[in-house]
């Protein structure tokens, strides 16, 4: 497995930690699954933030800092300073949103934002499309992992450009990709491990499923599946039948 | 001195940044920003606040 900026994850799910039920079931969720990273943010303090930073260093995970809801360059370079400190990491996911209802990400301030937190000592985790120039713009400010987006955040639709995701992992064969967004089933987060990719990160397809815990897990094994049969040497689809029970030695009957 | 802490605007005795936080409760983990800048935490003791600066102290949250 690659490694993010000199760093293996123990396994290949970087789980979100919003909009759980409650805490104990976001603890369960992390315990069944076995996630390797949680993703968590920064708000304005008002009472509950000490609580959650002592619920979130017991889960004995890599923590992933993001700048979700930032919209400018400056937004979101003094969220990535604030969040430094306050979790004590260099790695930052950087979110920069440009547009309110699909939330897809601004590219241009992206691969800005990148260049200043990279020239800052930051790892950068940049939350991007899936388009190959991005990609190369945003390696070329400093970035050594890329998270394309599978769907729009929230949206459950799984990879909605399968063939833009394949392309990227072949344009890039040497950096670590995480399919970011998007995932609403097992099967999506299977089919990205299946392309390829390194890692998969995921909140809401957990957190809102009637049982979050069990969902992680399914989640979790299902990363499993698709890498391994990543690593194993698919078979090539084909348009006509191939029959696998052999042909010759068939008794005579009719 | 009157500032806007976190969008509220408060009357406050404090000047300096660190003595803000304490008179408003604020400990543990939080990271601050005065103006839209990022005030780094060994820099609060030295940071003067005026009238009407705009002061965010944020803590960690749950995210995606």
């Amino acid at each position: 497995m690659k490694s993010f900026y000199g760093t293996q994850l123990s396994n290949p799910l970087m789980l979100g930690t919003a909009q759980y039920p409650s805490p104990a079931i976001l603890e369960q969720a992390f315990r069944d699954s076995g996630a390797g990273v949680a993703t968590v943010s920064l708000r304005r303090e008002s009472g509950a933030g000490q609580t959650f930073w002592q619920m979130i260093c017991e889960l004995g995970v890599l923590i992933l800092p993001n700048t979700a809801g930032c919209h400018t360059v400056k937004e979101a370079v003094t969220t990535a300073h604030m969040a430094r400190e306050v979790f004590d990491t260099k790695w930052i996911k950087l979110e920069l949103i440009g547009h309110t209802d699909s939330l897809q990400p601004d590219v241009f301030q992206l691969v800005e934002a990148a260049r200043i937190l990279t020239e800052d000592g930051f790892h950068v985790f940049p939350y991007t499309t899936d388009d190959l120039i991005v990609g190369e713009r945003l390696l070329a400010a400093g970035c050594e992992v890329l998270m394309p987006w599978g769907a729009p955040i929230g949206s459950g639709r799984g990879l909605n450009n399968e063939y833009a995701l394949r392309a990227m992992r072949a344009e890039f064969p040497d950096v670590p990709l995480v399919v970011d967004a998007g995932i609403g089933l097992p099967s999506h987060a299977a089919q990205a491990m299946e392309l390829g990719y390194d890692a998969v990160l995921l909140n809401t397809a957990v957190a809102r499923a009637g049982d979050p815990a069990a969902m992680a897990r399914a989640m979790m094994l299902a990363i499993e599946a698709g890498q391994l049969a990543d690593l194993v040497d698919p078979i090539e689809a084909r348009d006509m039948a191939e029959p696998s029970t052999p042909v010759i030695g068939k008794a005579f009957l009719s | 001195m009157k500032i806007v802490l976190n969008g509220e605007p408060r009357e406050v005795c404090a000047e300096i940044l660190s003595d803000l936080l304490v008179e408003c409760g604020f400990s543990g983990r939080v990271a601050t920003a005065v103006n839209e800048g990022f005030v780094p935490a060994g820099l609060r003791i030295a940071h003067k606040l005026a009238d009407g600066d705009r002061v965010e102290v944020v803590a960690p949250m749950q995210g995606g």
